[in-house]
């Protein structure tokens, strides 16, 4: 029994090493091995797509809560107009992010 | 084969400490191979986990006595269910088990985060493997559930309380509760220390915090039944630190859970949520030290014990490790949006929160408190009911408030003509239900009146929500009510979901208050033949009836039931005398009404030698609601963690759209 063990534990043993190296064997000599960590441009373009959602989500969800009866005419004048502009804002900040970055596809040929 | 079983676990040990050093060393230095390879370590480490977990489960059905923990927990006549359930009856089981979902649920998260920031999971590995480290090593050098000795003829038995169809289920709950929490705090470190303060964590964890909080949730109604049928004292939870120890981070999981919705909506919270996602998880660590280190039922055992001071070690070593990580995030963290008002929905969250938090940390300091004062003092302490159930009164019936304004309340802020409008239907049907109620005589509690005035109040809202959403939806879209009905939901899953769990939650508080403000109780001793009466119950000693159970001796007192006139049958209550154990187990009688949700409970407190038993007979109102309240709660649950396709259409949308940018 014992000696079945330490085959059964050596094949494990193995088998790990082999899948913890996988990455090394499928790729010895990779043309580039550095991890993809988005620059400042990236996270800039994050926060303002995630400003973008948030303003159409909160937008989407004024507009229910008035249908429901939530929000009354009143509030829903006075939230109404900020939010639009809110979410206009964040559509031409993504949009013209993704303009230059366009620009910068075209610069480069 | 425990050689196999000692193997496997050294190799979990290596593999999470490659996923813990290899993982962040690769994090720091950007290497996305060897990223990788830390990745295929922690899913390595499931299969060794795994390996070792059917080692120990073979060893067990087979009554390998051989292995001191089978011996220790199990014997030859225990039934094969309670044998399987013994893995996790003892200290060295349960950790096992702990490494096993934790490796489990590591490689799930690796496997399906895979695609989406692969930075954040550079980082996340590392914390994965820090935790798996630790454990692996307590199993591997501390207690070991592979130790060996020469084979006795028959084991010790397993503890008679735990054999319960209930135990078999409750703690594997509580542990998918326990472990589910570690994922949400190492994606949250992970984003801290890629330095990604964007909602990306959010969103890969979002439903592994939901499903860790439900299984919690569950688990601990899965203990409070048990405890009810069981342990014979008439009740189902007793404030035990144990017990405490589940509720604690299962509180600071509801805070986060409310609390992070205003992250998404609003941008604002950043800090309170990971702080809440380290206190979740450092009580989830704290719960596991006190169940397992024997800190609690011995205060003496704390020095002597293996594990205690490894897992103090480790709580303090993440508290500290993660606050400071905070703390040097600071700048990154800091919201760009304020709060438009104190009358809005994100203000009743914030409430909310200080609430459950409050609620949470006074329990802590209830369970810590005796601990401090034994270590300081040397004086014995117990912090009981009492103290618990005020503070319950004073956070409970706010938060119970809160519920019910809540979903009344619009995001950013509500003028009052149109809070008087939304609260104008709840209001009046809790007030109708408060007079009904004090009519029948409910008003012999003020607080149970109170109680059931905001609970009927929290289900008019629910249903005012339901009902003027439905009416919304079937305007917009035309069709049937019950489409219009299922629309609804299917379009925001997590905030209807939300108010069915709500509905769980008031149906567990009526169920609570009604089977203690308004229970009865009475003792009496009972010969054959004789007879006594409690509320509409009159109950007969008809006789002692003694039968050999598979594992026990078993002792049962029969008595006929009455009420109002009519028979409503036996009822059976008396004690287990385990055999192989040398225990002795109460064996309470149940008999429920489906209809009122009213149990007759009926304890042989003591089995006199002339047959004449001392019995304690309770009669609990409302008492199934509490077990209703868990069938609600998980549907409630389910609805909120099933996928939304429009949601994952947006998401997937943001980040295609990121990649493309990232790209050009």
């Amino acid at each position: 029994m014992t000696a079945l063990a330490f085959v059964l534990g050596g094949l494990l043993a193995g088998a790990c090493v082999l899948y913890v190296a996988l990455p090394f064997l499928r790729e010895p000599d990779p043309s580039d091995d550095v991890l993809g960590v988005p620059g400042a441009l990236e996270q800039r373009a994050l926060e303002l797509a995630e400003r973008r959602d948030r303003a159409l989500a909160a937008l989407k969800e004024l507009e229910f809560d008035h249908r429901t009866g939530k929000v009354s005419d009143e509030d829903y004048r006075a939230l109404v107009g900020p939010l639009r502009q809110r979410v206009a804002e964040a559509l031409r900040a993504f949009e013209l992010r993704a303009e230059s970055s366009e620009e910068r596809v075209r610069a480069r040929g | 084969m425990p050689e196999l079983g000692r193997a496997a676990l050294v190799l979990c040990l290596g593999l999470a400490l490659f996923a813990l050093i290899g993982g962040a060393y690769a994090a720091a230095t950007r290497r996305r191979r060897l990223a990788r390879a830390a990745q295929n370590a922690l899913l390595a480490a499931f299969g060794t986990a795994a390996v070792a977990s059917g080692v120990l489960l073979a060893a067990l059905l087979r009554n390998d006595f051989s292995f001191v923990y089978v011996a220790d927990h199990t014997s030859l006549e225990l039934p094969t269910p309670y044998t399987i359930s013994a893995f996790l009856g003892g200290q060295e089981g349960s950790l096992l088990l702990w490494l096993l979902v934790l490796t489990g649920f590591s490689a799930a998260a690796v496997a399906l985060a895979r695609r989406t920031g692969p930075d954040i999971l550079a980082w996340v590995v590392p914390v994965l493997g820090l935790v798996t480290t630790f454990f692996a090593f307590m199993l591997v050098a501390v207690s070991s559930p592979f130790a060996t000795q020469i084979a006795p003829p028959d084991g010790a038995g397993l503890n008679p309380s735990l054999q319960n169809p209930y135990m078999m289920i409750h703690p594997p709950f509580l542990y998918l509760g326990y472990v589910g929490l570690t994922i949400p705090f190492a994606f949250a470190m992970g984003a801290l220390l890629a330095r990604r303060t964007d909602e990306l964590w959010i969103v890969a964890t979002r439903r592994w915090t939901l499903f860790a909080w439900t299984a919690l949730g569950i688990g601990q109604l899965l203990g409070a039944h048990w405890a009810y049928v069981e342990v014979g004292w008439g009740g189902y939870y007793a404030w035990d630190p144990v017990e405490n120890a589940a509720l604690m981070p299962w509180l600071a999981a509801t805070a986060f859970l409310h609390s992070v919705m205003i992250q998404e909506k609003r941008g604002m919270l950043k800090v309170w949520n990971m702080l809440l996602v380290i206190l979740a998880f450092c009580l989830a660590l704290f719960g596991t030290f006190l169940t397992r280190s024997g800190v609690i039922s011995s205060i003496h055992s704390f020095t002597q014990s293996p594990l205690g001071g490894w897992f103090l070690g480790f709580i303090c070593l993440v508290t500290v490790g993660s606050l400071a990580l905070v703390m040097s995030r600071l700048p990154l963290l800091r919201s760009k949006t304020r709060m438009e008002s104190l009358v809005s929905r994100e203000a009743t969250f914030l409430y909310n929160n200080l609430l459950l938090v409050a609620l949470c940390l006074t329990i802590l300091w209830g369970v810590v408190f005796p601990i401090l004062t034994q270590a300081v003092r040397g004086e014995q302490i117990t912090v009981s009911g009492p103290y618990y159930n005020f503070f319950l009164r004073i956070f409970g019936i706010p938060l119970l408030l809160l519920m019910g304004i809540g979903p009344l309340v619009a995001w950013r802020r509500a003028s009052l003509r149109s809070l008087g409008r939304s609260f104008a239907w709840p209001a009046g049907i809790a007030l109708a239900a408060g007079l009904v109620l004090l009519l029948l005589g409910a008003g012999s509690s003020w607080i149970g009146l109170v109680a059931y005035t905001f609970a009927f109040f929290v289900l008019g809202s629910i249903g005012y929500e339901f009902a003027r959403g439905t009416r919304a939806r079937h305007a917009l879209s035309g069709g049937s009510w019950p489409a219009a009905f299922a629309e609804l939901v299917a379009r925001n899953r997590r905030r209807y979901g939300g108010y069915v769990v709500h509905a769980a939650i008031v149906l567990l508080a009526i169920g609570i208050v009604g089977s203690n403000a308004y229970d009865k109780v009475k003792e009496q001793k009972l010969s054959p033949g004789q007879t006594m009466a409690i509320g509409n119950y009159r109950l007969t000693y008809r006789e002692l009836v003694k039968r050999n159970g598979p594992n026990a001796t078993e002792y049962r007192a029969l008595l006929d039931v009455r009420r109002g006139g009519s028979s409503l049958g036996t009822i059976s209550s008396g004690k287990n005398n385990y055999r192989a154990e040398q225990q002795v187990s109460n064996e309470v009688g149940i008999r429920s009404d489906h209809l009122t949700g009213e149990d007759l409970f009926v304890i042989a407190d003591q089995i006199n030698p002339d047959n004449s038993v001392n019995f304690k007979v309770l009669v609990k109102p409302l008492v199934n609601l509490i077990w209703l309240s868990g069938f609600v709660f998980f549907i409630g649950s389910l609805v909120a963690l099933w996928p939304s396709a429009a949601e994952q259409r947006r998401l997937a949308s943001r980040y295609r759209d990121l990649r493309a940018l990232a790209r050009a």
